[in-house]
């Protein structure tokens, strides 16, 4: 089996199991829908902040769902000695989190969506330059994906999992938010040429965190 | 089980100690004023060491980490060096942060402000707090150095980008930025001594109390396997009055 075939077999996994469980679609966008009604409360909408922040809190709201799509992705892994499963699978640790990694990055692009069509209508905003912002979005997400697996892993296993994972993610994908937001900003403002360098940014970043998760996430399975 | 030898370690403390006595007096009767910030301006000579002594904190527990994920120069040394170093680091980027907010408030006017080496360094101390946190948490003891190596790796890898990230976030809002980088540029005579004297000082300061939280960390690992090596002895020992032989059960369904 190719590498690919090997990352497609782990994503297709949880994918199905997704797609059995629906737990994203249930719990996952959901949450993500309520924060940002909960956004809306707090700042009145009627005084105009809301469309000018509306990027900053399209953000936080996909990092927050996304600390519960990697909790949930290691929840999937720790019933019936399904680690167990994967470390006997035979699969190389970097096809597993590429896998892995590519599923949470499924799932979080398709609360995405539904996320920018109701900041759209919510907030009341226009997406003029949509290539940046889609360039952008990608690798923020691939980004996000990749820090949360390596996390996840990293804290699998252990009994603070839960509150875990968010104090050690969310400090690293800092420059993801500052990135995505401000990209999303130059696109809303019709000004792509200023989204570049952010798109640039979370792509390095994206390239670096695939690339240490891949070199860490075997030897970080055999402990957990 | 000990970084330095205990003679040398004693020196080290002795000499810190008579350094930072030192440093009081130069940075607070010696040193002139400074001619726009005045009196404030001496918080520097606390600042600048402390920031240093923050960063070097971090480079350690990077270099260390990596040194115990090398197989070749794989020893629970660089593991607890890592740990004591990121210690030492989390206090002083938190003082660093500390006094420069005192700072700022008679010089900038605000405690905080949104700058570029600002927002670095506080990201930086979540960063860290993590790791600290991800220490603390029992397991056995290579599965933790495993986990806490690769973990301050990526936070150290991840510092660069923070910064980056920052510095072009606040260059492109707000041009020509009042908190320029020219704070150190053109300082002269005693007072570039005593800045150059502090970070000597806070140095010696930080080699001597890694030192002793290394001591700490060894000690603590020596403590948990002379504990575990109790329990098993105990187990293992034959208790002193002979435990009377259990009646032999009586075989269930059997006819008698």
């Amino acid at each position: 089996m190719s590498l690919l075939d090997e990352v497609r077999l782990v994503a297709g996994k949880d994918l199905r199991i997704e797609a059995r469980s629906r737990v994203t679609l249930q719990q996952i966008v959901p949450f993500g829908l309520i924060v940002l009604v909960l956004f809306a409360f707090a700042l009145d909408p009627d005084r105009g902040v809301l469309k000018r922040v509306a990027p900053g809190l399209f953000w936080i709201t996909v990092l927050l769902a996304a600390l519960l799509a990697v909790s949930r992705s290691y929840t999937i892994e720790a019933d019936n000695g399904a680690r167990d499963g994967l470390r006997l699978s035979g699969l190389d640790g970097p096809a597993l989190f590429l896998g892995k990694a590519a599923a949470i990055a499924v799932q979080l692009l398709a609360l995405e969506v539904v996320l920018a069509i109701c900041v759209v209508v919510l907030y009341g905003i226009e997406l003029n330059s949509l290539f940046p912002l889609v360039l952008a979005t990608l690798a923020a997400t691939v980004g996000v994906s990749a820090t949360g697996t390596l996390y996840g892993v990293l804290a699998a296993g252990l009994r603070v999992r839960e509150t875990l994972v968010p104090v050690l993610l969310l400090p690293v994908v800092a420059p993801v938010l500052l990135g995505a937001t401000r990209a999303w900003e130059a696109a809303i403002d019709g000004v792509p040429s200023d989204a570049w360098p952010w798109v640039g940014l979370l792509g390095v970043f994206a390239v670096l965190f695939t690339a240490i998760g891949m070199l860490a996430f075997g030897s970080l399975l055999e402990e957990a | 089980m000990r970084l330095l030898k205990p003679r040398v370690a004693m020196a080290v403390g002795v000499l810190s100690l008579a350094s930072l006595v030192t440093l009081v007096i130069l940075g607070l009767f010696v040193a002139p004023p400074d001619a726009v910030q005045s009196d404030a301006q001496r918080l520097m000579y606390l600042h600048v060491p402390v920031a240093w002594v923050a960063y070097l904190a971090f480079g350690v527990t990077a270099l260390a980490s990596a040194l115990w994920l090398w197989p070749r120069t794989r020893s629970m040394v660089w593991d607890r060096l890592a740990g004591s170093s990121a210690e030492l680091g989390v206090i002083f980027t938190a003082l660093t942060l500390v006094d420069g907010s005192l700072w700022g408030k008679p010089v900038w006017g605000v405690w905080w402000a949104w700058d570029a080496r600002l927002v670095t360094t506080a990201v930086l101390f979540f960063l860290y707090l993590g790791y600290l946190a991800l220490r603390r948490i029992p397991s056995s003891v290579d599965a933790r150095a495993k986990r806490c190596a690769i973990a301050a790796l990526v936070a150290f890898a991840d510092v660069p980008i923070v910064h980056f990230s920052v510095d072009l976030w606040r260059t492109l809002h707000q041009d020509g930025s009042v908190f320029n980088e020219e704070l150190d540029a053109h300082i002269h005579g005693v007072m570039a001594f005593t800045l150059w004297f502090g970070v000597l000082a806070f140095t010696l300061l930080y080699v001597y109390l890694l030192d002793r939280r290394y001591r700490l960390a060894a000690l603590d690992e020596e403590r948990e396997e002379r504990e575990v090596a109790l329990a098993i002895a105990e187990r293992v020992a034959p208790q002193a009055p002979p435990v009377p032989t259990p009646a032999p059960p009586v075989e269930m369904g059997t006819p008698r």
